[in-house]
């Protein structure tokens, strides 16, 4: 004892989390008390020290990099509002959760933004959906949601309109199960509601100050006309989107112009908002694995995986749990790691379109990428909702044959061995595609000069602004969740994290080129580990429950997209008689969390150039918007 | 020098301009009719521009390709079960649905107003429907499958979007079609081709269920042979004197039927008799070692 005392380190920022949390309640001791809840670890911040606590927790501990940020509502449990964080160390290892309470009747946390910058967008997430207020965030707005919407959705007593039962499943399917629409409920026109403060009429306001004065630009708009000088340099008020044909789908920015130069950028986004997460706690467990396919409807697959892993750490807490197989992890890491690449073609092939190279590029990029779909459909049935994973396991084990049947609605048919398939596909297709975009792309001075040094991003910035993926390793941050949180068979596999330094355009294209390459690496190990493990069962237990019991607890669980980091952060509140549901299903969603430093990004650039940074970033909506 | 990156470039974009052309000159303008050539420009080998020319040219859709699903029932030339619902309406598929889009009314008896193993009516709404494949694979008596048949549009979503028992139910033989694999693998779960509720059933009356070594047509047979045999026994108990000497007519068939000249019997019915025979042999072994 006496002996692990003299060894504390003498430098704070490397202690390990328990010690992180001591050294915490020895400076707050009256501000920090330990989670006991059961299920729940962290600490419990009273919320009037919560920004010394996490100023010290960053600067002091070294827990620099804020991974998600998330309110949770206990109505009925203990009728208080929660802001839970997980901040972790930019040089890997577990994370720091802290969690503060609010009175669910006034909720109010003062605003970590000065601490961390990427709790921006976050908190306003939570101020929109759940109403909690945040004392010291510059621009606190509804953010996925619009100025007419009545209540905050997240809330546990707040009901859709066509709302039918807490929680799945609905006992009107069965045994009674007469059909209905959901529509011939509740007629369309009657379930609008407006809030009472609302001024309708300015809603209907067409004027530019009514349009933009609210949109925390910075400037003021009402005074530009005025402003001329002898130049005529005027500033210009400029609304991309929503529906621009190069953003990536219904996305929207708002950007103050002076001349060419932006001075202002403001992302507006939930055109594709359709309360994910709510949809989730009406869900039991097993009923979200589909729904998060559609959140990157790109990579499947890997947002399969990070809810698997969430559900994973709160299965271990139990009895009954087994963890997965070695072949159920083998085929997890090829289908992952396949969807990167399929993301990554996709991400090139479309930074060259924002770039103005019209399609030629994006489909050369995406006829590789069906060769990898045929196999998904092959061995998850969809091509792209893939819904494959499970709890313990993967649906299914590979098929000896890629084959399909004639039938009336197709007579040709095709045959391969999967393996052949596989084998052939990684060692050859793949790479020499990888290598021709590179000829292509690469050197062109054209592209060069397009994207060489715009859209800059320092390394501090992408750390503070909560960035991850290629997004930050490109600004010269080797984070990959992969090495500095390993799970899975990671950890046994033989690969680099991709680190680029420059922080532009062009590297974030270069850092896909790299982690592609990485990704043949990887794929080229597992296809030995498939050979030797092929027979083996891809699913510990007997079969897939349908309603599994969840124990009660809390779970952050998070995986390297190809995105960047994707995390959910899951709640169980198990009630033991009936089925079970989660009580808090958070999707920590790396194409949003990227888009924070996009105006810090902007600043300063041609407005040509917008398209083609927000294209490097490569967000996609169904994910941004939920 | 500068420029050379952008010929470079355009190198190759010639080349995939070539190669299209190539391609189309290697096929001999057969590209798109030969079975070969689909299953190369289909797979690994394909080249150049392999665009699928949508609706004359399909993608060949592999066996676990999941569309809305359908039920399947016994196929109507069945001796035993003709078009009967293999769903028991257990409603296990309406709860692990992940949209609730499976409406199920429980098959009720009429006088006793119990539950019985048969659904009433059947309803999946495919608007909702997000193809995910839990139903079928939940679904513990195999009785819902995901379809290949994606054609599903119409101009009507009112009337042609909510699928009823009718339009669901398609015969297990359709099923054998467009997945023998998954199929076969169902089977050899279940022990037997059989619907697993009959494979209970067998199991009672010292029935063997059709072993999956076989092809699943021979299910049918066997069926066949049993209505048969049944018919023979019916006959020669009405033939037989009504004296008592005849063994009393116990529940079960085959052993009536055993009275039956043997020399008409069919090789496959003999075979069945057989291991009919041997199975009830063992069953009172088991029985008698209890
Ligand atoms: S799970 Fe299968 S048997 Fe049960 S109701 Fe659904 S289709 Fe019928
Ligand atoms: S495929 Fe999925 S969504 Fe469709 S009916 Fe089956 S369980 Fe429901």
């Amino acid at each position: 004892m006496t002996e692990e005392m003299t060894l504390v380190p003498e430098r704070a920022d490397t202690l390990p989390i328990e010690g992180a949390i001591d050294y915490l309640k020895r400076k707050f001791p009256d501000a920090v008390k330990d989670d006991t809840r059961q299920g729940y670890s962290g600490i419990i911040v009273d919320p009037a020290h919560l920004v010394e606590v996490a100023r010290t927790a960053c600067d002091e501990l070294g827990f620099n990099y804020l991974s998600s940020a998330t309110a949770v509502d206990y109505l009925g449990i203990d009728d208080s509002m929660e802001m839970v964080y997980h901040a972790y160390r930019i040089s890997g290892g577990g994370a720091l959760v802290f969690k503060a309470q609010t009175d669910r009747n006034k909720p109010e946390i003062p605003s970590l933004i000065e601490v961390y910058p990427g709790a921006d967008f976050q908190e306003r997430e939570a101020y929109d959906l759940y109403g909690i207020h945040f004392p010291g965030h510059p621009n606190l707005k509804r953010i996925l949601l619009w100025d007419g919407f009545d209540g905050h959705p997240m809330r546990k007593d707040w009901k859709e309109a066509y709302y039918e039962q807490e929680t799945k499943p609905f006992d009107s399917r069965w045994p009674k199960g007469y059909v209905r629409r959901a529509e011939e409920l509740n007629v369309f026109g009657k379930n609008v509601k407006y809030p009472a403060d609302l001024d309708l009429a300015k809603l209907s306001d067409m004027s530019e100050e009514a349009l933009y004065s609210g949109m925390g630009l910075g400037v003021d708009v009402s005074s530009f006309p005025a402003q001329a000088d002898e130049l005529q340099t005027d500033r210009l008020v400029v609304n991309l989107g929503p529906h621009h044909p190069s953003t990536h789908g219904v996305f929207r920015m708002v950007v103050t112009l002076e001349g060419e130069t932006i001075v202002a950028l403001e992302p507006v986004m939930g055109y594709l908002h359709r309360n994910h997460e709510k949809i989730g706690e009406r869900n039991a467990w097993n009923h979200n694995m589909p729904f998060t396919d559609r959140l990157d409807y790109i990579s499947s697959m890997s947002n399969n995986l990070g809810y698997a892993l969430a559900v994973e750490k709160l299965l271990a807490m139990g009895a009954r749990y087994q963890p997965p197989t070695y072949r159920a992890e083998v085929i997890r890491v090829l289908m992952v790691e396949l969807t990167r690449i399929v993301n990554h073609y996709w991400a090139i092939g479309f930074l060259l379109n924002d770039l103005g190279a019209f399609f030629t590029p994006a489909l050369y990029a995406i006829a590789e990428r069906e060769k990898i779909l045929d196999f998904f459909e092959a061995t998850a049935g969809s091509r792209m909702m893939c819904n494959y994973m499970r709890f313990q396991g993967v649906a299914k084990d590979l098929p000896e044959r890629i084959r399909s049947v004639a039938s009336h609605v197709n007579d040709k048919v095709r045959d391969f061995n999967t393996m052949d398939y596989l084998t052939e596909l990684i060692n050859e297709r793949i790479p020499r595609s990888v290598d021709e975009l590179d000829r292509y792309l690469t050197d062109s001075e054209i592209i060069k000069e397009r994207t060489i040094g715009v859209g800059y991003l320092s390394p501090d910035m992408a750390i503070a602004y909560s960035t991850s993926g290629p997004l930050l390793r490109a600004s010269g941050v080797p984070y990959d969740v992969r090495r500095a949180e390993p799970y899975s068979i990671y950890p046994e596999l033989d690969f680099d994290v991709c680190v680029r330094h420059n922080g532009d355009i062009y590297d974030r294209y270069l850092i896909r080129l790299d982690e592609m390459r990485e990704s043949i690496r990887i794929l080229k190990q597992i296809l030995p580990r498939l050979e030797k493990t092929q027979g083996e069962s891809v699913f510990a237990g007997n079969k897939a429950i349908y309603m599994p019991r969840v124990p009660i607890g809390e779970a952050y669980g998070r995986v390297e997209n190809p995105k960047g980091e994707l995390g959910y952060y899951l709640v169980s509140q198990g009630d033991p008689k009936g089925p079970q549901n989660p009580w808090r299903y958070h999707v920590r969603a790396p194409s949003f969390i990227n888009l924070t430093p996009l105006g810090a990004m902007c600043r300063g650039q041609k407005v040509a150039d917008v398209v083609a940074i927000l294209g490097s970033i490569d967000i996609v909506l169904g994910e941004t918007d939920r | 020098m500068y420029g050379m990156g952008i010929l470079k470039g355009l190198g190759v974009t010639f080349k995939h301009f070539i190669r299209t052309y190539l391609d189309d000159i290697k096929y001999a303008g057969r590209k798109y009719l030969r079975q070969e050539n689909f299953e190369a420009r289909q797979g690994l080998k394909a080249d150049g521009a392999f665009t699928v020319m949508y609706p004359e040219e399909k993608i060949a859709v592999p066996e676990r390709f999941r569309f809305v699903p359908f039920l399947v029932v016994e196929d109507p030339d069945h001796p035993e079960r003709p078009g009967e619902d293999w769903c028991t309406s257990c409603g296990i598929c309406a709860k692990v649905c992940p949209p609730q889009c499976i409406w199920i009314v429980r098959g009720e008896d009429p006088v006793t107003k119990r539950p019985v193993p048969q659904p009433e009516a059947f309803f999946i709404d495919i608007d909702i429907c997000m193809n995910c494949g839990y139903c079928a694979e939940f679904c513990p008596f195999d009785a819902i499958k995901m379809d290949h048949d994606y054609e599903l549009a119409s101009y009507d979503r009112t009337r042609n979007h909510i699928h009823d028992k009718e339009r669901l139910s398609k015969p297990f033989s359709y099923w054998m079609s467009i997945a023998p694999t998954t199929a076969r693998e169902e089977a050899a779960a279940r022990g037997g081709w059989e619907h697993p509720d009959v494979i209970k059933e067998f199991k009672k009356s010292n029935r063997t269920p059709t072993p999956v070594t076989e092809d699943w047509q021979q299910a049918k047979m066997n069926a066949a042979a049993f209505v048969e045999a049944q018919k023979a026994a019916a006959q020669a108990a009405a033939a037989a004197p009504p004296a008592a000497e005849t063994a009393p007519t116990v529940q079960s068939a085959p052993p009536a039927a055993e009275s039956t000249p043997s020399g008409e019997l069919s090789p496959e019915e003999r075979k069945r008799r057989r291991e009919e025979a041997l199975a009830r042999k063992k069953a009172k072994q088991e029985k008698a070692a209890e």
